[in-house]
Protein backbone atom coordinates (compact mmCIF):
# COMPACT_ATOMS: atom_id res chain seq x y z
CA UNK A 1 0.00 0.00 0.00
CA UNK A 2 1.62 3.42 -0.99
CA UNK A 3 0.58 6.72 -0.61
CA UNK A 4 -2.57 7.21 -3.32
CA UNK A 5 -3.48 4.44 -1.48
CA UNK A 6 -4.15 6.22 1.97
CA UNK A 7 -5.38 9.26 -0.66
CA UNK A 8 -7.66 6.53 -2.13
CA UNK A 9 -9.15 6.03 1.84
CA UNK A 10 -9.84 9.24 2.74
CA UNK A 11 -11.41 9.86 -0.58
CA UNK A 12 -13.71 6.87 0.02
CA UNK A 13 -14.08 7.74 3.47
CA UNK A 14 -15.01 11.16 2.87
CA UNK A 15 -17.58 9.89 -0.09
CA UNK A 16 -19.45 7.53 2.29
CA UNK A 17 -19.56 10.31 5.56
CA UNK A 18 -21.02 12.75 2.70
CA UNK A 19 -23.12 10.26 2.05
CA UNK A 20 -24.46 8.68 5.19
CA UNK A 21 -24.47 12.51 6.85
CA UNK A 22 -28.52 12.73 7.50
CA UNK A 23 -28.11 9.28 8.68
CA UNK A 24 -25.34 9.27 11.02
CA UNK A 25 -27.14 12.97 12.29
CA UNK A 26 -30.59 10.82 12.82
CA UNK A 27 -28.52 8.09 14.84
CA UNK A 28 -27.08 11.08 16.56
CA UNK A 29 -30.44 12.95 17.35
CA UNK A 30 -31.58 9.66 19.20
CA UNK A 31 -28.95 9.50 21.75
CA UNK A 32 -26.59 12.81 21.14
CA UNK A 33 -27.59 16.03 19.71
CA UNK A 34 -27.78 15.80 15.93
CA UNK A 35 -24.67 16.75 14.63
CA UNK A 36 -22.35 13.82 14.12
CA UNK A 37 -23.13 13.78 10.22
CA UNK A 38 -22.46 17.22 9.90
CA UNK A 39 -19.33 17.38 11.81
CA UNK A 40 -17.58 14.68 10.06
CA UNK A 41 -18.66 15.52 7.08
CA UNK A 42 -17.52 19.04 7.82
CA UNK A 43 -14.15 17.65 9.14
CA UNK A 44 -13.55 15.30 6.30
CA UNK A 45 -14.02 18.15 3.40
CA UNK A 46 -11.49 20.34 5.52
CA UNK A 47 -9.40 17.02 5.14
CA UNK A 48 -9.82 16.58 1.32
CA UNK A 49 -8.69 20.60 1.11
CA UNK A 50 -5.32 20.29 3.25
CA UNK A 51 -4.50 16.95 1.24
CA UNK A 52 -5.32 18.91 -2.24
CA UNK A 53 -3.45 21.75 -0.94
CA UNK A 54 -0.42 20.32 0.58
CA UNK A 55 0.22 16.95 -0.74
CA UNK A 56 1.51 14.25 0.97
CA UNK A 57 4.63 12.48 0.14
CA UNK A 58 4.15 9.14 2.57
CA UNK A 59 1.06 7.12 3.91
CA UNK A 60 1.86 8.16 7.14
CA UNK A 61 2.08 12.08 6.12
CA UNK A 62 -1.42 11.26 4.76
CA UNK A 63 -2.81 10.61 7.64
CA UNK A 64 -1.17 12.10 10.37
CA UNK A 65 -1.97 15.64 8.56
CA UNK A 66 -5.68 14.06 7.79
CA UNK A 67 -5.94 13.80 11.41
CA UNK A 68 -4.79 17.20 12.22
CA UNK A 69 -7.61 18.79 10.12
CA UNK A 70 -10.33 16.63 11.73
CA UNK A 71 -8.70 18.17 15.26
CA UNK A 72 -8.66 21.30 14.14
CA UNK A 73 -11.96 21.33 11.61
CA UNK A 74 -14.38 18.68 13.48
CA UNK A 75 -14.66 20.24 17.25
CA UNK A 76 -16.70 17.59 19.38
CA UNK A 77 -15.35 14.57 20.86
CA UNK A 78 -15.13 13.22 17.38
CA UNK A 79 -12.58 15.86 16.11
CA UNK A 80 -10.25 14.51 18.75
CA UNK A 81 -10.92 11.15 18.68
CA UNK A 82 -11.07 10.55 14.86
CA UNK A 83 -8.31 12.94 14.43
CA UNK A 84 -5.76 11.26 17.07
CA UNK A 85 -6.51 8.01 15.73
CA UNK A 86 -5.42 9.46 11.95
CA UNK A 87 -2.37 10.82 13.30
CA UNK A 88 -1.32 7.67 15.55
CA UNK A 89 -1.94 5.88 12.32
CA UNK A 90 0.73 7.76 10.49
CA UNK A 91 3.39 8.49 13.18
CA UNK A 92 3.31 4.51 13.57
CA UNK A 93 3.79 4.30 10.01
CA UNK A 94 6.53 7.15 9.79
CA UNK A 95 8.43 7.57 6.77
CA UNK A 96 8.12 4.53 5.27
CA UNK A 97 6.73 4.60 1.37
CA UNK A 98 5.47 1.46 1.35
CA UNK A 99 3.13 -0.19 3.80
CA UNK A 100 2.97 -4.14 4.00
CA UNK A 101 -0.28 -5.60 5.61
CA UNK A 102 1.28 -5.98 9.03
CA UNK A 103 2.19 -2.65 8.98
CA UNK A 104 -1.21 -1.68 8.76
CA UNK A 105 -2.35 -3.83 11.50
CA UNK A 106 0.43 -2.15 13.90
CA UNK A 107 -0.79 1.23 12.79
CA UNK A 108 -4.41 0.85 13.90
CA UNK A 109 -3.63 -1.09 17.00
CA UNK A 110 -1.93 2.33 17.82
CA UNK A 111 -4.89 4.27 16.73
CA UNK A 112 -7.07 2.35 19.07
CA UNK A 113 -4.36 2.81 21.75
CA UNK A 114 -4.81 6.65 20.99
CA UNK A 115 -8.46 6.70 20.91
CA UNK A 116 -9.12 4.90 24.07
CA UNK A 117 -6.23 7.01 25.99
CA UNK A 118 -7.69 9.62 25.12
CA UNK A 119 -11.36 9.16 25.26
CA UNK A 120 -11.15 6.89 28.56
CA UNK A 121 -13.58 4.20 26.80
CA UNK A 122 -13.35 0.93 26.65
CA UNK A 123 -14.96 -1.70 24.98
CA UNK A 124 -19.26 -2.30 25.95
CA UNK A 125 -19.40 1.76 26.51
CA UNK A 126 -21.65 2.50 23.39
CA UNK A 127 -18.93 4.41 21.86
CA UNK A 128 -16.38 3.93 18.49
CA UNK A 129 -14.51 1.41 19.97
CA UNK A 130 -17.27 -0.76 20.08
CA UNK A 131 -16.46 -0.92 15.89
CA UNK A 132 -13.02 -0.08 15.82
CA UNK A 133 -11.35 -2.86 18.14
CA UNK A 134 -13.35 -5.59 17.07
CA UNK A 135 -12.24 -4.80 13.70
CA UNK A 136 -8.46 -4.15 14.04
CA UNK A 137 -8.71 -7.90 15.72
CA UNK A 138 -10.13 -8.96 13.31
CA UNK A 139 -7.59 -7.90 10.85
CA UNK A 140 -5.02 -8.57 12.73
CA UNK A 141 -5.98 -12.42 12.66
CA UNK A 142 -6.65 -12.93 8.81
CA UNK A 143 -3.23 -11.14 8.55
CA UNK A 144 -1.40 -13.48 10.68
CA UNK A 145 -3.67 -16.50 9.01
CA UNK A 146 -1.92 -14.99 5.98
CA UNK A 147 -5.18 -13.63 3.87
CA UNK A 148 -4.70 -11.33 0.77
CA UNK A 149 -5.32 -8.03 1.61
CA UNK A 150 -8.87 -7.41 0.10
CA UNK A 151 -10.11 -10.47 2.27
CA UNK A 152 -8.43 -8.98 5.60
CA UNK A 153 -10.03 -6.08 5.37
CA UNK A 154 -13.11 -7.47 4.16
CA UNK A 155 -13.18 -9.58 7.88
CA UNK A 156 -12.64 -6.13 9.47
CA UNK A 157 -15.22 -4.25 8.01
CA UNK A 158 -17.49 -6.76 8.57
CA UNK A 159 -16.27 -7.07 12.21
CA UNK A 160 -16.42 -3.27 12.82
CA UNK A 161 -20.15 -3.59 11.14
CA UNK A 162 -21.16 -6.21 13.34
CA UNK A 163 -19.76 -4.29 16.68
CA UNK A 164 -22.15 -1.49 15.53
CA UNK A 165 -24.80 -3.29 15.64
CA UNK A 166 -24.16 -4.60 18.59
CA UNK A 167 -24.02 -1.15 20.29
CA UNK A 168 -28.03 -1.08 19.98
CA UNK A 169 -28.74 -2.92 22.87
CA UNK A 170 -25.45 -1.57 24.89
CA UNK A 171 -26.25 1.19 27.59
CA UNK A 172 -23.89 4.16 26.71
CA UNK A 173 -21.22 4.49 29.91
CA UNK A 174 -19.32 7.24 27.94
CA UNK A 175 -19.93 10.60 26.13
CA UNK A 176 -23.24 12.38 25.66
CA UNK A 177 -25.55 9.58 25.57
CA UNK A 178 -24.71 7.90 28.57
CA UNK A 179 -26.72 11.12 29.90
CA UNK A 180 -29.69 8.98 29.29
CA UNK A 181 -28.66 6.23 31.50
CA UNK A 182 -30.94 3.20 30.34
CA UNK A 183 -33.06 5.12 27.49
CA UNK A 184 -30.17 4.76 25.54
CA UNK A 185 -29.77 1.00 25.44
CA UNK A 186 -31.86 0.38 21.85
CA UNK A 187 -30.07 2.79 19.78
CA UNK A 188 -27.23 2.19 17.67
CA UNK A 189 -23.93 4.38 18.38
CA UNK A 190 -23.37 7.01 15.53
CA UNK A 191 -19.41 6.49 16.45
CA UNK A 192 -19.10 2.94 16.29
CA UNK A 193 -21.87 3.39 12.97
CA UNK A 194 -19.11 6.03 11.30
CA UNK A 195 -16.37 3.80 12.10
CA UNK A 196 -17.97 1.43 10.47
CA UNK A 197 -17.89 3.41 7.51
CA UNK A 198 -14.87 4.43 7.73
CA UNK A 199 -13.17 0.46 7.88
CA UNK A 200 -15.43 -0.09 4.53
CA UNK A 201 -13.83 2.80 2.86
CA UNK A 202 -10.49 1.11 3.62
CA UNK A 203 -11.99 -1.98 2.23
CA UNK A 204 -12.65 -0.25 -1.09
CA UNK A 205 -9.50 1.34 -1.22
CA UNK A 206 -7.82 -2.04 -1.84
CA UNK A 207 -10.16 -2.19 -5.07
CA UNK A 208 -13.53 -3.55 -6.07
CA UNK A 209 -15.10 -5.97 -3.72
CA UNK B 1 -38.23 24.67 10.36
CA UNK B 2 -38.74 27.88 10.38
CA UNK B 3 -35.50 29.78 11.39
CA UNK B 4 -34.77 33.43 11.32
CA UNK B 5 -31.23 32.35 9.32
CA UNK B 6 -29.33 32.74 5.83
CA UNK B 7 -28.46 29.87 5.69
CA UNK B 8 -27.42 26.78 7.87
CA UNK B 9 -23.90 26.98 7.27
CA UNK B 10 -23.47 30.23 8.08
CA UNK B 11 -25.16 30.75 11.56
CA UNK B 12 -22.41 30.81 13.31
CA UNK B 13 -20.31 33.46 10.99
CA UNK B 14 -23.82 35.58 10.66
CA UNK B 15 -24.77 35.56 14.77
CA UNK B 16 -20.73 36.83 14.88
CA UNK B 17 -21.43 39.75 12.67
CA UNK B 18 -24.46 40.67 14.42
CA UNK B 19 -22.66 40.60 17.93
CA UNK B 20 -19.94 42.67 16.78
CA UNK B 21 -22.31 45.39 15.39
CA UNK B 22 -24.38 45.21 18.57
CA UNK B 23 -21.36 45.61 20.87
CA UNK B 24 -18.68 48.44 20.04
CA UNK B 25 -17.14 46.98 23.70
CA UNK B 26 -16.05 43.76 21.93
CA UNK B 27 -13.67 42.81 19.37
CA UNK B 28 -15.03 39.70 17.37
CA UNK B 29 -12.36 37.80 15.50
CA UNK B 30 -13.95 36.20 12.49
CA UNK B 31 -11.43 33.98 11.18
CA UNK B 32 -10.74 32.13 14.47
CA UNK B 33 -13.83 33.04 15.88
CA UNK B 34 -13.26 34.23 18.99
CA UNK B 35 -15.04 37.23 20.91
CA UNK B 36 -12.37 39.34 22.80
CA UNK B 37 -12.88 42.50 24.80
CA UNK B 38 -12.22 45.54 22.76
CA UNK B 39 -9.09 46.24 25.20
CA UNK B 40 -7.76 42.54 25.93
CA UNK B 41 -5.16 41.87 27.27
CA UNK B 42 -5.28 43.55 30.64
CA UNK B 43 -1.69 43.42 31.85
CA UNK B 44 -1.34 41.65 35.13
CA UNK B 45 -4.16 40.06 34.99
CA UNK B 46 -5.36 37.02 34.89
CA UNK B 47 -7.66 36.50 32.15
CA UNK B 48 -10.98 34.25 31.83
CA UNK B 49 -11.41 32.33 28.60
CA UNK B 50 -14.55 30.06 27.96
CA UNK B 51 -15.94 28.18 24.72
CA UNK B 52 -18.71 25.78 24.04
CA UNK B 53 -21.04 25.23 21.27
CA UNK B 54 -23.27 27.88 19.79
CA UNK B 55 -27.39 27.69 20.55
CA UNK B 56 -26.49 28.72 24.27
CA UNK B 57 -26.71 32.46 23.99
CA UNK B 58 -25.92 34.79 26.13
CA UNK B 59 -23.22 32.12 27.35
CA UNK B 60 -20.26 32.80 26.49
CA UNK B 61 -20.07 35.50 23.85
CA UNK B 62 -22.37 37.77 26.25
CA UNK B 63 -20.59 37.22 29.44
CA UNK B 64 -17.48 38.57 27.83
CA UNK B 65 -16.28 41.90 29.41
CA UNK B 66 -15.49 43.60 32.46
CA UNK B 67 -15.60 41.50 35.42
CA UNK B 68 -16.47 38.53 33.18
CA UNK B 69 -14.32 36.68 31.01
CA UNK B 70 -11.44 38.24 28.34
CA UNK B 71 -12.72 36.06 25.81
CA UNK B 72 -15.10 33.17 24.49
CA UNK B 73 -14.69 31.09 21.63
CA UNK B 74 -18.19 29.45 19.98
CA UNK B 75 -17.87 26.22 18.49
CA UNK B 76 -20.80 25.20 15.71
CA UNK B 77 -24.30 24.65 16.95
CA UNK B 78 -24.40 22.23 19.86
CA UNK B 79 -20.22 21.20 18.97
CA UNK B 80 -17.08 21.82 21.15
CA UNK B 81 -14.86 24.45 19.52
CA UNK B 82 -11.68 23.59 18.05
CA UNK B 83 -8.41 24.07 20.07
CA UNK B 84 -7.17 26.60 17.37
CA UNK B 85 -9.96 28.54 18.54
CA UNK B 86 -8.38 28.05 22.24
CA UNK B 87 -5.19 29.32 21.91
CA UNK B 88 -5.75 31.94 19.55
CA UNK B 89 -8.51 33.26 22.33
CA UNK B 90 -5.65 32.76 25.04
CA UNK B 91 -2.96 33.72 23.16
CA UNK B 92 -4.91 36.51 22.66
CA UNK B 93 -5.80 37.42 26.56
CA UNK B 94 -2.95 36.73 27.91
CA UNK B 95 -1.52 39.81 30.47
CA UNK B 96 1.55 37.85 31.76
CA UNK B 97 -0.65 36.76 34.65
CA UNK B 98 -2.19 33.70 32.97
CA UNK B 99 -5.35 32.05 31.55
CA UNK B 100 -8.11 30.39 33.29
CA UNK B 101 -9.72 28.09 31.48
CA UNK B 102 -13.59 27.80 32.45
CA UNK B 103 -14.68 23.97 30.43
CA UNK B 104 -18.11 22.84 30.86
CA UNK B 105 -18.00 18.71 31.45
CA UNK B 106 -18.65 17.65 28.15
CA UNK B 107 -16.78 14.97 26.20
CA UNK B 108 -15.82 16.91 23.20
CA UNK B 109 -15.20 20.33 25.12
CA UNK B 110 -12.81 18.57 27.56
CA UNK B 111 -10.93 16.90 24.82
CA UNK B 112 -10.48 19.93 23.07
CA UNK B 113 -9.56 21.87 26.14
CA UNK B 114 -7.05 19.76 27.40
CA UNK B 115 -5.48 19.29 23.68
CA UNK B 116 -5.52 23.50 24.08
CA UNK B 117 -4.21 24.05 27.39
CA UNK B 118 -1.07 21.91 26.05
CA UNK B 119 -0.67 23.35 23.19
CA UNK B 120 -0.90 26.76 25.17
CA UNK B 121 1.79 25.59 27.75
CA UNK B 122 4.07 25.02 24.73
CA UNK B 123 4.10 28.09 24.06
CA UNK B 124 4.91 29.69 27.35
CA UNK B 125 1.53 30.20 28.22
CA UNK B 126 0.41 29.36 31.84
CA UNK B 127 -3.18 27.88 31.79
CA UNK B 128 -5.51 26.56 34.63
CA UNK B 129 -8.50 24.98 33.91
CA UNK B 130 -11.79 24.43 35.72
CA UNK B 131 -14.66 22.00 35.05
CA UNK B 132 -18.23 22.79 35.75
CA UNK B 133 -20.40 19.93 36.79
CA UNK B 134 -23.29 20.68 38.27
CA UNK B 135 -26.20 18.67 36.78
CA UNK B 136 -27.57 16.59 39.15
CA UNK B 137 -29.80 14.84 36.95
CA UNK B 138 -26.92 12.86 35.78
CA UNK B 139 -26.57 10.78 38.63
CA UNK B 140 -24.21 7.83 38.15
CA UNK B 141 -20.90 9.30 37.39
CA UNK B 142 -18.85 6.04 37.76
CA UNK B 143 -21.04 5.10 34.58
CA UNK B 144 -21.58 7.98 32.48
CA UNK B 145 -19.26 10.86 31.33
CA UNK B 146 -19.91 12.71 34.61
CA UNK B 147 -22.26 15.39 35.60
CA UNK B 148 -22.99 17.95 32.71
CA UNK B 149 -21.81 21.85 32.76
CA UNK B 150 -25.03 23.85 32.52
CA UNK B 151 -26.46 27.00 34.73
CA UNK B 152 -23.46 27.04 37.28
CA UNK B 153 -21.44 28.34 34.56
CA UNK B 154 -22.86 31.44 34.68
CA UNK B 155 -22.02 31.55 38.02
CA UNK B 156 -18.34 30.52 38.05
CA UNK B 157 -17.73 32.64 35.55
CA UNK B 158 -19.06 35.67 36.89
CA UNK B 159 -17.78 35.09 40.46
CA UNK B 160 -14.35 34.36 39.20
CA UNK B 161 -14.30 36.83 36.92
CA UNK B 162 -15.19 39.42 39.75
CA UNK B 163 -12.17 38.13 41.90
CA UNK B 164 -9.78 38.40 38.36
CA UNK B 165 -10.47 42.18 38.42
CA UNK B 166 -8.82 42.20 42.12
CA UNK B 167 -5.67 40.98 40.65
CA UNK B 168 -5.85 37.86 41.91
CA UNK B 169 -3.22 35.04 40.94
CA UNK B 170 -4.04 32.40 39.26
CA UNK B 171 -4.08 29.57 41.51
CA UNK B 172 -6.37 31.68 43.77
CA UNK B 173 -8.73 32.90 40.65
CA UNK B 174 -9.07 28.64 39.73
CA UNK B 175 -9.26 27.52 43.50
CA UNK B 176 -12.44 30.03 44.01
CA UNK B 177 -14.16 28.87 40.25
CA UNK B 178 -14.03 25.55 41.70
CA UNK B 179 -15.28 26.39 44.56
CA UNK B 180 -18.40 27.80 43.45
CA UNK B 181 -18.71 25.10 40.99
CA UNK B 182 -18.79 21.99 44.19
CA UNK B 183 -21.34 24.96 46.12
CA UNK B 184 -23.80 25.11 42.97
CA UNK B 185 -26.24 22.42 41.97
CA UNK B 186 -28.71 22.23 38.67
CA UNK B 187 -31.67 20.49 37.18
CA UNK B 188 -33.65 21.07 34.14
CA UNK B 189 -37.09 20.76 32.86
CA UNK B 190 -38.79 20.55 29.48
CA UNK B 191 -41.88 21.47 27.88
CA UNK B 192 -40.54 20.73 24.55
CA UNK B 193 -37.35 19.75 22.43
CA UNK B 194 -35.63 22.55 20.74
CA UNK B 195 -34.82 22.33 16.79
CA UNK B 196 -31.16 21.98 15.48
CA UNK B 197 -30.76 23.96 12.28
CA UNK B 198 -28.39 21.22 10.63
CA UNK B 199 -31.27 18.39 11.95
CA UNK B 200 -34.47 20.95 10.95
CA UNK B 201 -36.84 18.91 13.56
CA UNK B 202 -36.30 19.15 17.17
CA UNK B 203 -34.17 16.61 18.55
CA UNK B 204 -37.31 14.80 20.35
CA UNK B 205 -40.91 14.58 20.54
CA UNK B 206 -42.99 15.22 23.52
CA UNK B 207 -47.08 15.02 23.89
CA UNK B 208 -48.74 17.94 25.00
CA UNK B 209 -49.44 16.33 28.37
CA UNK B 210 -45.71 15.06 28.66
CA UNK B 211 -42.77 17.22 30.01
CA UNK B 212 -39.27 15.78 30.52
CA UNK B 213 -36.84 15.91 33.48
CA UNK B 214 -33.40 15.85 33.95
CA UNK B 215 -32.69 17.41 30.40
CA UNK B 216 -29.42 18.97 29.35
CA UNK B 217 -29.01 21.85 27.44
CA UNK B 218 -27.76 20.03 24.05
CA UNK B 219 -31.41 19.21 22.94
CA UNK B 220 -30.60 15.44 24.58
CA UNK B 221 -33.28 13.90 26.06
CA UNK B 222 -33.07 13.68 29.80
CA UNK B 223 -33.71 10.92 32.42
CA UNK B 224 -37.26 10.53 32.45
CA UNK B 225 -40.27 11.71 31.14
CA UNK B 226 -44.04 12.38 32.92
CA UNK B 227 -47.25 14.23 32.45
CA UNK B 228 -47.29 17.83 32.36
CA UNK B 229 -48.56 19.68 35.66
CA UNK B 230 -49.00 22.44 37.28
CA UNK B 231 -45.71 25.08 37.50
CA UNK B 232 -46.08 24.67 41.47
CA UNK B 233 -45.63 20.50 41.09
CA UNK B 234 -42.88 20.94 38.37
CA UNK B 235 -40.93 23.13 39.97
CA UNK B 236 -40.88 20.95 43.09
CA UNK B 237 -39.83 18.38 41.25
CA UNK B 238 -36.99 20.24 40.18
CA UNK B 239 -36.07 21.43 43.41
CA UNK B 240 -36.14 18.27 45.20
CA UNK B 241 -33.68 16.64 42.81
CA UNK B 242 -31.39 19.56 44.29
CA UNK B 243 -32.28 19.57 47.38
CA UNK B 244 -31.96 15.66 47.54
CA UNK B 245 -28.55 16.08 46.65
CA UNK B 246 -27.14 18.43 48.67
CA UNK B 247 -29.55 20.17 51.10
CA UNK B 248 -30.59 23.56 50.69
CA UNK B 249 -29.64 25.88 53.77
CA UNK B 250 -28.80 29.33 54.25
CA UNK B 251 -28.13 31.89 51.77
CA UNK B 252 -28.32 31.31 48.45
CA UNK B 253 -27.91 32.74 44.65
CA UNK B 254 -30.69 31.04 42.74
CA UNK B 255 -30.34 31.26 38.43
CA UNK B 256 -34.12 30.55 37.01
CA UNK B 257 -33.20 30.02 33.76
CA UNK B 258 -35.28 29.86 30.65
CA UNK B 259 -34.03 27.33 28.14
CA UNK B 260 -34.86 29.43 25.00
CA UNK B 261 -38.43 29.31 23.55
CA UNK B 262 -40.40 30.08 27.52
CA UNK B 263 -42.13 33.47 28.07
CA UNK B 264 -40.40 35.38 30.96
CA UNK B 265 -44.08 35.50 32.40
CA UNK B 266 -44.18 31.43 32.77
CA UNK B 267 -39.91 31.91 33.97
CA UNK B 268 -41.19 33.57 36.76
CA UNK B 269 -44.26 31.87 37.97
CA UNK B 270 -41.80 29.38 38.14
CA UNK B 271 -39.11 31.39 40.04
CA UNK B 272 -42.07 32.04 42.83
CA UNK B 273 -42.45 28.58 43.36
CA UNK B 274 -39.02 27.63 43.73
CA UNK B 275 -38.61 31.19 46.34
CA UNK B 276 -41.48 29.29 48.37
CA UNK B 277 -39.60 26.00 48.02
CA UNK B 278 -36.67 27.40 49.77
CA UNK B 279 -38.41 29.14 52.69
CA UNK B 280 -40.02 26.54 53.40
CA UNK B 281 -36.54 24.20 53.57
CA UNK B 282 -35.07 27.02 55.95
CA UNK B 283 -32.85 28.40 52.84
CA UNK B 284 -33.54 32.07 51.26
CA UNK B 285 -32.70 33.25 47.90
CA UNK B 286 -31.14 36.14 48.70
CA UNK B 287 -29.60 37.02 45.00
CA UNK B 288 -31.73 35.95 41.78
CA UNK B 289 -31.66 35.91 38.05
CA UNK B 290 -34.41 35.01 36.22
CA UNK B 291 -34.46 35.11 32.40
CA UNK B 292 -32.45 33.12 29.58
CA UNK B 293 -29.29 33.03 29.79
CA UNK B 294 -27.85 29.32 29.43
CA UNK B 295 -30.41 28.48 26.81
CA UNK B 296 -30.89 25.50 24.38
CA UNK B 297 -31.81 27.42 21.02
CA UNK B 298 -35.65 27.68 21.24
CA UNK B 299 -36.37 24.46 23.86
CA UNK B 300 -39.36 25.04 26.37
CA UNK B 301 -38.72 24.88 30.01
CA UNK B 302 -36.08 26.27 32.51
CA UNK B 303 -33.31 24.85 34.54
CA UNK B 304 -32.70 26.40 37.98
CA UNK B 305 -29.34 26.26 39.12
CA UNK B 306 -28.76 27.26 43.11
CA UNK B 307 -24.93 28.18 44.48
CA UNK B 308 -24.78 28.30 48.56
CA UNK B 309 -23.14 31.65 48.93
CA UNK B 310 -20.78 32.53 51.47
CA UNK B 311 -19.83 36.40 52.00
CA UNK B 312 -16.70 35.93 49.98
CA UNK B 313 -19.13 34.74 47.31
CA UNK B 314 -21.82 37.21 47.89
CA UNK B 315 -19.64 40.35 47.81
CA UNK B 316 -18.14 39.01 44.26
CA UNK B 317 -21.19 38.50 43.10
CA UNK B 318 -22.27 42.24 43.96
CA UNK B 319 -19.00 43.04 41.81
CA UNK B 320 -19.26 45.34 39.35
CA UNK B 321 -19.91 43.43 35.85
CA UNK B 322 -20.15 45.01 32.32
CA UNK B 323 -21.07 42.59 29.50
CA UNK B 324 -23.85 42.20 26.83
CA UNK B 325 -25.93 39.95 29.45
CA UNK B 326 -24.86 41.28 32.59
CA UNK B 327 -24.18 44.62 33.64
CA UNK B 328 -24.42 45.92 37.19
CA UNK B 329 -22.86 48.51 40.12
CA UNK B 330 -20.27 50.09 37.25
Amino acid sequence: MDTSFFLAWIKEAATAVQAERDHLTQLDAAIGDADHGANLDRGFAAVRQVLADTPPQTPGAVLVQAGSALIRKVGGASGPLYGTAFRQMGRALGEAPEVTPADLVTALEAAQEGVQKLGGAAEGDKTLVDAFAPAVRALAQAVQDGANLEDALQTATAAAEEGARATVPLQARKGRASYLGPRSVGHKDPGAASTALIFAALRRAAGPA
Amino acid sequence: MKKLINSVDAIVTDTLRGVAAAHPSLRVDFENRVIYRRNAPHQGKVALVSGGGAGHEPLHGGFVGYGMLDAACPGEVFTSPVPDQMIEASKGVDGGAGVLHIVKNYTGDVLNFEMAAELCADEGIEVASVLVNDDVAVQDSLYTAGRRGTGATLFVEKIAGALAETGAPLAEVARLAQEVNERSRSFGVALSAGTVPAAGKPTFDLSDTEIELGIGIHGEPGRTRTTHREAREIARLAMDAVNDDVPLSGDTLVLLNGMGGTPLLELYIVYGEVAAYLEEKGARAVRCLVGNYVTSLDMQGFSVSVCRLTDELTRLWDAPVETAALRWGR
